[in-house]
């Protein structure tokens, strides 16, 4: 029997997604909005906001722009796995009052802005800028490259394990009418192969989208959500880990901080990974998401190549894996974290049409940021 | 681009100049580290002293870029993880070979590259 944390998320929603042309508050207004009215609240109703991406005081700047003083904000910054962070952090200031309705946003318009690079962002005081930058890594690709690069070593894995990662998130995206590659048609693993090469042994195929986009969620007690519209989705345990900043520092390439936060979720939750429906897993890179499930536990060290064979990860398989089609064919703003939970919510509703994981009760939302730097996982579930 | 150093690492840039690799050794717990810190990364002690490495280690892991943002090296190059004799992990580049002739777990030697300022850079290259 799962334990719960008392703390429900109550709307969820995405913004424009794709190639929107519009600006980064302009998509956060839209999800914000939009979850609002999906959780039938108002934004007077909101007294709690965790955001980040928006500008140096993210929290400051997206609250002002929305028209609202919030009594607690959170603007940790951790790439793509901080929405899964706030979730803890949102769950926990309810719990302990200092406010009672937290809304959790995000907008970036990097495809529009064409503001990604492959050499990450410049910040010449850190230690990676003297003793990594000089020798030419694409951050984050290459990190997660060699990572990749020693799992076939050690695991005598192949690329094609690699590539189903990707063949299988389209086989979703085909099914989700606002993924960025849903009228794309399926994607083969020679095709994942043939494209081309980038950062050795990772194609272009097997890196993430660079798309605009934005997403909201809204939480408050559960005690409050179950007087709201729709059906609370239960906050059921969360946990992380923060191990890295640069390339060189991890010990061990393959033992990712997901076996951390991984293990503290579950026990919070008082469930195991067997327990899960439905994982929406952060798929950076086809690699990130083979690392992720070894970490989270659903297969040993060195067995995620063998695990998502067969179909299991596709649509109808046994473990339904990143069912909007992930950041590799659906959607990737930059920080993908929170749309991993805008997912997770809607395939707990039972809202997801054709890509339905029929009677999911436990979804999973892990997100990574960085280079393999941040780690954290969150598990959400029916009210029961 | 001139690389940046700072008072911690200015004596590491230095001795790159005279073809020496340093590491700092722990007074506390005698593990060895890279980069240069004021603490010690495994005890936290701050009685720290440079050592020099003797070059020697083998390939963690490494990566083919194939497409660069940056002005030099010139892709494809070879970056990489290499796992000194002493311990520590460095970010590096492996030189003096195709791209595609690299191998995890292979040993490899220290080498030197000028980043025209008179410091260089630790490479490495096949034993
Ligand atoms: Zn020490």
């Amino acid at each position: 029997m799962a334990v719960s944390t008392a703390v429900a998320v109550v709307g969820a929603a995405e913004s424009d997604l794709g190639a929107t042309g519009k600006s980064i508050l302009h998509l956060q207004a839209q999800a914000v909005t939009r979850a609002l009215a999906d959780a039938g609240l108002c934004l007077a109703d909101v007294d709690g906001l965790a955001t980040a991406g928006a500008s140096r005081f993210s929290a400051a700047q997206v609250a002002e722009y929305l028209g609202i003083e919030p009594a607690w904000t959170d603007s940790t910054f951790a790439g793509g796995s901080a929405f899964e962070m706030y979730v803890a952090r949102a769950a926990q200031a309810i719990g302990a009052g200092q406010c009672s309705t937290v809304l959790i946003s995000h907008g970036s318009d990097q495809r529009s802005a064409r503001s990604r690079s492959l050499a990450g962002a410049a910040e010449t005081h850190t230690p990676q800028a003297q003793f990594e930058t000089p020798y030419g890594p694409l951050f984050p690709l290459s990190h997660y490259a060699m990572a990749a690069q020693r799992y076939l070593h050690v695991h005598g894995a192949r690329r094609e394990h690699l590539a189903e990662i990707a063949v299988a998130a389209r086989e979703w995206a085909l099914r989700n009418p606002a993924a960025f590659r849903y009228g794309a048609g399926p994607l083969t693993v020679d095709e994942v192969l043939a494209a081309p090469m980038v950062s050795s042994p990772l194609t272009a195929a097997d890196c993430c989208l660079v798309t605009d986009g934005g997403g909201a969620i809204v939480l408050t007690s559960l005690e409050r959500a179950r007087d709201l519209r729709p059906d609370p989705v239960v906050v059921l345990g969360y946990g992380e880990s923060t191990t890295n900043a640069g390339m060189a520092a991890p010990d061990d390439l393959l033992r990712p901080g997901s076996i951390g936060s991984g293990r503290r979720a579950f026990a919070m939750a008082g469930l195991g990974p067997g327990d899960v429906d439905v994982a929406e897993v952060y798929d950076s890179f086809t690699i990130t998401v083979l690392m992720t499930l070894e970490g989270l536990g659903f297969c040993g060290p060195g067995e995620a190549a063998g695990f998502v064979g067969g179909g299991r990860i596709r649509p109808g398989g046994a473990f339904p894996l990143n069912t909007n089609g992930g950041g590799l064919s659906y959607c990737h703003p930059g920080m993908y974290g929170l749309l991993l939970l805008v997912e997770a919510v809607r395939q707990l509703r039972g809202e997801c049409g054709d890509r339905q994981v029929p009677g999911a009760e436990v979804a999973l939302a892990h997100g990574t940021g960085g280079v393999f730097s941040t780690h954290a996982t969150v598990l959400l579930g029916v009210d029961r | 681009m001139t690389i940046p150093a700072d008072e911690i690492t200015a004596p590491w840039w230095e001795a790159t100049r005279r073809g020496s690799l340093l590491l700092q050794r722990c007074g506390a717990c005698r593990r060895a580290q890279h980069y240069p810190r004021a603490l010690c990364a495994a005890c936290g002690s701050t009685d720290l002293t440079w050592t020099e490495s003797a070059g020697r280690g083998v390939v963690d892991s490494f990566t083919v870029v194939h497409r660069s943002p940056f002005p030099e090296p010139q892709a494809p190059y070879v970056v990489a993880r290499v796992r000194l004799a002493e311990g520590p992990v460095l970010l590096t580049n492996l030189v003096g070979a195709a791209p595609d002739d690299w191998r995890c777990d292979e040993p490899v030697r220290l080498t030197w590259r000028p980043v025209g300022d008179g410091r260089r850079l630790p490479v490495f290259e096949k034993e």
